[in-house]
């Protein structure tokens, strides 16, 4: 009960400055953890969210900017695909499924796609899981020019929107509210949700799109992209040669995963530099660590050394201050994964928000000990110094009274 | 119980001058025995209590406590030995300020061989009329009551030798007194030595044994000469 009561003690005496190193222990720790965890889960969650499409046909140019305009609902679409370059695409042998989508409208900053009713019947967006809306409501049918809607299940809850409701869609993908088109639109259902980037968006016919007022006359033959999905993983590599390699029209976005990959590849450096500054918070939080205890060690010196007068061996004082280091290290710690939770919950909204990607706040990674074990090996670490400070102490020379 | 032979101890000044303040020849003290040593500031004496308890490393001679030779262990031995055997009251008192009266006695008894005992030690206090304050810090307490927290901690391990320096140093003359005769008391139903060193006369003339340490330090007479 001694080196725990010694420690107690001590870091009750000097408990503000405890307070404080274990805060910036707790940062650090937090912030460590949640910059992996963002990389690591953002990483894996985007190069896997294909929405169950193996390919994305669109005008020629970026398959970067295909991908996330017609899978991620991001960017604006490099341009336009002709009705028949759909029809021909969607009569390949090697295509299983084809789904046409045409973007260029808005409900306050939520994309409004037309596409076809065979998305929710014959597309599964992950494995064995169909798109599905909440009791009460149905997908919108086969008629082309029904005003029906059906709403991601992220919008819906934004803009509060339920079966019957109905709204005029804006024009663009921006919000612009002088903007807005007369035609008026009925939520017939709320989609369940789906951890999708299908969730950020208010699904109609895609003849509503086309024939939206206001839109060019052009824009009913054509559509914004295609989405894919293939009878067999190999056919893509045949389109691709086709479209992209012998062809100067059309762009062919395959495989969708592997250019996301390539995305984060591109943007590396970035992962790195937050990384670089997590290392350089927990190193500057072990430093003061180092320092607060040092800084302490004058005002501790005669109680050390009525403790080595006492009887106490010079390691056991040793180990107390380093103990001591390591104790604010596991209440940094400790704090840290409230810092965490917090950090990544507010990181994981934004990222759901802005891409309808869900990061798993619950989900479990090495990273989650070995983070804090760290943290604490370093903070003990820090205090090596400043034991050795103690270890020093002249116990005569501080108890000091000469006669 | 305490023999200390040809024990020495010098230092060295800033101007890199060495200067011996401790050359005592022969020195002992039976057990249950209490000796007052009476000695003028800066003569040494602190130096001498703090090279039998071990606190200091001696340049040579030989003290031995209870059989066994401080002299000859090293600095961890010398812990250990002070820790179960001797018994120290600080004129300053050095109390643990951070820890409260209760925590001061069982700290100082769990660096010995007896390890922590909350009920030895608040026996302790209780004997020493503190049984009500053993959750008060130091700073709570008059500056009598802190003489006798330190009393009880220095007494709280049944030492066989208590070392006093100066034990009513920083108190008045009713509370010095007071705290003496607590000290020679629970001393004398422990069996255990006293020695204490004082230039209070009457601290030390409540002492049957009183001796110069003037007299037996031999760097105090040739720093005379």
């Amino acid at each position: 009960m001694t080196l725990p009561l010694i420690i107690y003690r001590s870091l009750r005496q000097h408990a503000l400055s405890t307070l404080i190193t274990a805060g910036s222990i707790a940062l650090a720790c937090g912030l460590l953890m949640c910059v992996w965890m963002v990389k690591t889960q953002s990483q894996s969650a985007f190069t896997q969210t294909t929405t169950g499409f193996d390919a994305v046909l669109g005008a020629r140019g970026s398959k970067l900017q295909l991908v996330l305009n017609a899978i991620f609902h991001l960017e604006a679409s490099p341009g336009n695909v002709a009705w028949a370059d759909y029809e021909m695409v969607r009569r390949h042998p090697a295509v299983k499924t084809a789904i046409p989508i045409a973007v260029g409208d808005n409900l306050r900053g939520y994309r409004i796609v037309g596409t076809l009713p065979e998305l929710f019947d014959k597309v599964e967006y992950a494995p064995g899981k169909k798109f599905a809306v909440a009791a009460g409501g149905k997908f919108f049918g086969v008629a082309p020019d029904a005003r029906e809607a059906v709403v991601g299940a992220f919008v819906a809850q934004k803009l509060g929107l339920k079966v019957g409701d109905t709204f005029k869609p804006f024009h663009g993908l921006a919000f612009d509210e002088k903007n807005q088109h007369e035609e008026i639109f009925t939520v017939v259902g709320v989609m369940q949700p789906t951890n999708t980037p299908v969730d950020r968006v208010l699904w109609i016919p895609i003849k509503g799109v086309q024939t939206m007022s206001g839109h060019d006359a052009k824009a009913a033959t054509e559509v914004s992209a295609v989405l894919i999905q293939l009878k067999a993983a190999s056919a893509g590599f045949m389109l691709d040669m086709m479209y992209n390699k012998q062809g100067n029209r059309l762009t062919l976005a395959y495989p969708v995963g592997a250019i996301i990959a390539e995305l984060f590849g591109k943007i590396a450096w970035f992962d790195q530099v937050l990384t670089l500054v997590a290392y350089l918070v927990a190193l500057v939080a072990a430093g003061s660590v180092l320092a607060s205890i040092y800084n302490s060690m004058s005002a501790r010196r005669r109680d050390l050394a009525i403790l080595r007068a006492l009887g106490a061996r010079r390691r056991m004082i040793f180990g107390a201050v380093v103990a001591e280091a390591a104790c604010i290290g596991v209440l940094g710690a400790a704090v840290g994964y409230a810092v965490y939770f917090g950090l990544l919950t507010g990181v994981a909204e934004v990222i759901r928000a802005q891409t309808g990607v869900v990061l798993d706040v619950g989900a479990k990674h090495a990273v989650l000990w070995i983070c804090p074990l760290a943290m604490i090996g370093l903070c003990a670490l820090g205090g090596v110094v400043p034991a050795i400070k103690a270890y020093r102490t002249p116990v005569a020379e501080t108890l000091a009274p000469t006669s | 119980m305490l023999d200390i032979t040809d024990l020495k101890k010098s230092f060295l000044t800033p101007e890199k001058e060495r200067v011996e303040i401790v050359s005592v020849g022969n020195f002992a003290l039976a057990a249950g025995e209490q000796v007052a040593l009476r000695g003028e500031s800066g003569s040494g004496k602190t130096t001498f209590l703090h090279l039998i308890a071990g606190i200091l490393a001696a340049d040579g001679g030989r003290v031995t406590i209870d059989g066994v030779e401080m002299t000859a262990l090293g600095e961890a031995g010398r812990d250990k030995l002070r820790a179960g055997k001797i018994g120290y009251v600080f004129q300053t008192f050095n109390l643990l300020q951070g820890f409260t009266v209760m925590e001061n006695v069982v700290l100082g008894m769990s660096f010995g061989p007896r390890g922590a005992d909350r009920g030895h030690a608040k026996e302790v206090l209780e004997r020493v009329g503190l049984g009500h304050r053993l959750d008060h810090f130091p700073a709570q307490l008059s500056t009598g009551q802190q003489q006798r927290v330190a009393v009880a901690r220095a007494l709280a391990n049944r030492p066989k030798l208590v070392l006093a320096d100066e034990p009513t140093g920083n108190l008045d003359r009713k509370h010095g007194r007071e705290a003496l005769a607590l000290i020679r008391e629970v001393c004398r139903e422990n069996g255990a030595a006293l020695l204490l060193v004082s230039h209070d006369e009457e601290a030390l003339a409540q002492f049957e044994t009183r001796r110069d340490f003037a007299a037996i330090n031999g760097a105090v007479k040739e720093a005379a000469k």
